[in-house]
């Protein structure tokens, strides 16, 4: 890993560093380099296969690329658009006008500045996440704010889109964004990490800060519809205030590599998570969701929902943590995570973990895993729908579930007949499901 | 249109079947009665091809076919329909877009053009009237949530969209209320025609004051120990199963 090395050190020591970005380089790397390599016995990366990361020089930064533009399709929406093209902002595919709440760290006022150094690198925890420290090491001006004042509401929802593309080389690209809502804030961000279809070759390192302040509403979107050569370890980390709101929704297809990990903090009273997820690797991919609920203190609710279809010999990761504090009195959480397996070479590592070290709490849990409901196979059958179809409509029926209740139409609409096209790349058996 | 000779089957070894024969002509009614456990409903799902039963005898014509020669849905799309007793709750699945999965499979099966959306929605609404469903019950999950009545008549408004020419009605008059059952006793009186027949397996007699069958078979020990017509229902009604076992024993 000497390359990460070289180059978090390279951004720490330069010493034209703003004050700003300065701090959180510098500790980034400094945590960086006391940080042990994961190795197959640590607990966090048990099932995590690492080797992606180490087979490549990752010597450099991905450089921006053009012609991509007509190969990636954005979501449709009346959304604040804002696009990165490895790593780099794109201002031709971006929107030019930003509304007041939302900035480029690059192009940020010096109040901004102050809000994003005091929370940049500040929510998350960088000494138990090891990518966390080196995307801070990495930290850049093509991070984006979001810092909605008191009471205040992004009239639109903030639609980033991360574009992936060859370089020719094995390169690396850090992706940020910090989100603030001071009390009685709202506001939709969605994140779409999206990539040509190209076979990548570039490693991604995605971070997403939230403070949600007392009262406020955050609903965050996260989607990952890589090309699965393409390399992605992110975090989402996130403190709740009083009676502070977090919906999140999050999809993602597998790859070589793709970690994603939630850390949601409930520090004030009555505050309350929403997360639902789905994944869906096939092929040889991998995916591993590692969430991670702290409920500290008392009267706050947690509710997390994760399914996945893992295909052909596909592997998958699921960890939900849940800890609840000696002072969080009257928690109630709640954790479903529901696996298919379509293949018999297809593997799911699934663990639900709670901590309760408080005596007053609701809390439930469970996780299965199991193939296709032979009884609504034969139902389905029994009426004249093939087989294959059968299997077609079941599969996207069960994550459906959860699509149905995602709240932004687009992303739904958006989503549906993707991830609906994975299960067969026969329209005919495509053609009855109903994607509203 | 059914005919059925000396036909065993089985559930996880264990027989259930033993020998049972039947033969439906087009346009007849028959009632299948039997108390619990004699086999009512394995008869429904060896018919219709459920993957839990083995067939370990006998044999099934049905139209001209050999019925154990077709997987589950070609048998469908042959004509043959089965109400389920406890159909299955599909959420994710919209009911709508089961009910013009099933259509569309057995129009192609005749050669013909999947239906236009347009023309299912109105047709898939017009039927829900008949068997008295709120449109609504069409964007819900497939029996997601729905009463046992509603369940019922959503697999009489399947079997109304479907037109097939042997309904096997498994105990359909089980769990529903006298307006239910009129429902549903209406649906399939709609539907009775020259070249259609009925199955309609039941452990009460109620059911047939509404739908009056031509044959009434006593199923017991896995055959049918006893026919009739009409009549027999009643009597079976009033005397209830044991004197048809102490008979045959």
């Amino acid at each position: 890993m000497s390359d990460f090395q070289q180059q978090a050190l390279q951004l720490a020591g330069q010493q034209d560093n703003p004050d700003w970005l300065a701090q959180v380089r510098k500790t980034g790397a400094q945590q960086w380099l006391k940080s042990p390599w994961p190795t197959r016995k640590t607990e966090n990366w048990k099932y995590t296969p690492l080797a992606p990361l180490q087979r490549s020089e990752f010597q450099q930064w991905a450089a921006k690329t053009s012609g991509w533009q007509d190969r990636i399709e954005f979501l449709e929406l009346d959304a604040t658009r804002l696009v990165f093209v490895n790593g780099e902002f794109d201002a031709d595919a971006s929107d030019s006008e930003l509304p007041a709440e939302v900035v480029r760290f690059g192009d940020a006022t010096a109040d901004q500045h102050a809000v994003i150094a005091e929370h940049l690198g500040h929510i998350v925890d960088s000494e138990q996440h090891l990518f966390a420290a080196l995307s801070n090491a990495w930290a850049s001006e093509d991070g984006v704010l979001v810092h909605v004042p008191k009471n205040g509401e992004l009239s639109k929802p903030l639609y980033i889109v991360h574009v992936s593309t060859p370089t020719g080389v094995p390169a690396t690209a850090n992706q940020r964004l910090l989100v603030v809502l001071e009390t009685g804030a709202r506001a939709s961000v969605i994140e779409h990490f999206a990539s040509t279809d190209d076979e990548q070759d570039g490693f991604v390192n995605s971070l997403t800060e939230v403070n949600v302040g007392e009262n406020a509403e955050l609903r965050h979107y996260r989607i990952n519809l890589e090309e699965e050569n393409l390399l992605h370890v992110g975090g989402i980390h996130a403190n709740l205030q009083r009676s502070a709101r977090l919906r999140g929704f999050t999809v993602s297809l597998g790859s070589k590599l793709k970690r994603i990990d939630y850390q949601i903090n409930h520090c004030g009273e009555g505050a309350h998570l929403d997360l639902q997820g789905v994944y869906l690797p096939k092929n040889k991919q991998f995916v591993d969701y590692h969430t991670n609920v702290q409920h500290k203190v008392p009267h706050c609710t947690s509710n997390e929902v994760f399914r996945g279809i893992i295909s052909d010999s596909a592997h998958a990761v699921f960890n939900g943590r849940i800890h609840i504090h000696k002072d969080a009195q009257k928690t109630l959480a709640e954790l479903s995570n529901k696996n298919l397996l379509t293949s018999s070479k297809a593997e799911i590592d699934t663990k639900p973990e709670l901590e309760i070290y408080a005596d007053d709490v609701k809390c439930a849990h469970g996780a299965t895993v199991s193939q296709l409901n032979k009884d609504a196979m034969y139902y389905l059958q029994a009426r004249g729908i093939s087989r294959d179809e059968a299997q077609v409509m079941l599969s996207f029926g069960f994550i459906n579930e959860l699509l149905q209740d995602v709240a932004e139409p687009a992303v739904r609409d958006y989503l549906a007949p993707r991830l609906a096209g994975l299960f067969s790349s026969n329209k005919e058996l495509l053609q009855h499901l109903q994607y509203e | 249109m059914l005919t059925i000779k000396d036909l065993r089957a089985s559930i996880e070894n264990e027989e259930i079947l033993k020998g049972l024969s039947l033969d439906i002509k087009p346009g007849e009614v028959h009632a299948i009665m039997g108390p619990n456990g004699s086999g009512k409903s394995t008869l429904g799902n060896v018919l219709t091809g459920r993957e839990a039963y083995k067939v370990t005898g006998g044999s099934v014509d049905f139209n001209g076919k050999n019925l154990f020669d077709l997987e589950p849905e070609e048998r469908a799309r042959e004509g043959l329909f089965l109400a389920f007793q406890y159909p299955v709750e599909i959420p994710g699945v919209s009911n709508m877009e089961f009910l013009k999965a099933a259509v569309d499979a057995h129009r192609e099966h005749r050669g013909e053009d999947a239906i236009s959306s347009v023309d299912f929605l109105k047709l898939a609404r017009e039927t829900c009237k008949e068997v008295d469903l709120d449109p609504s019950f069409l964007k819900r999950g497939v029996n997601e949530g729905f009463s046992g009545g509603e369940k019922k008549r959503n697999e009489i408004l399947q079997m109304m969209l479907l037109k097939p020419t042997l309904c096997i009605l498994d105990e359909t008059d089980s769990g529903l209320d006298i307006d239910a059952l009129q429902v549903v006793a209406k649906g399939v009186n709609a539907m009775r025609a020259e070249d259609r027949s009925f199955v309609v397996v039941t452990h009460y007699q109620r059911l047939l004051n509404y739908i009056v069958p031509d044959k009434v078979h006593v199923l017991a020990g896995g055959r049918i120990v006893k026919t009739g017509g009409k009549e027999l229902a009643e009597e079976l009604e009033a005397k209830g199963y044991s004197w048809v076992e102490e008979e045959v024993a």
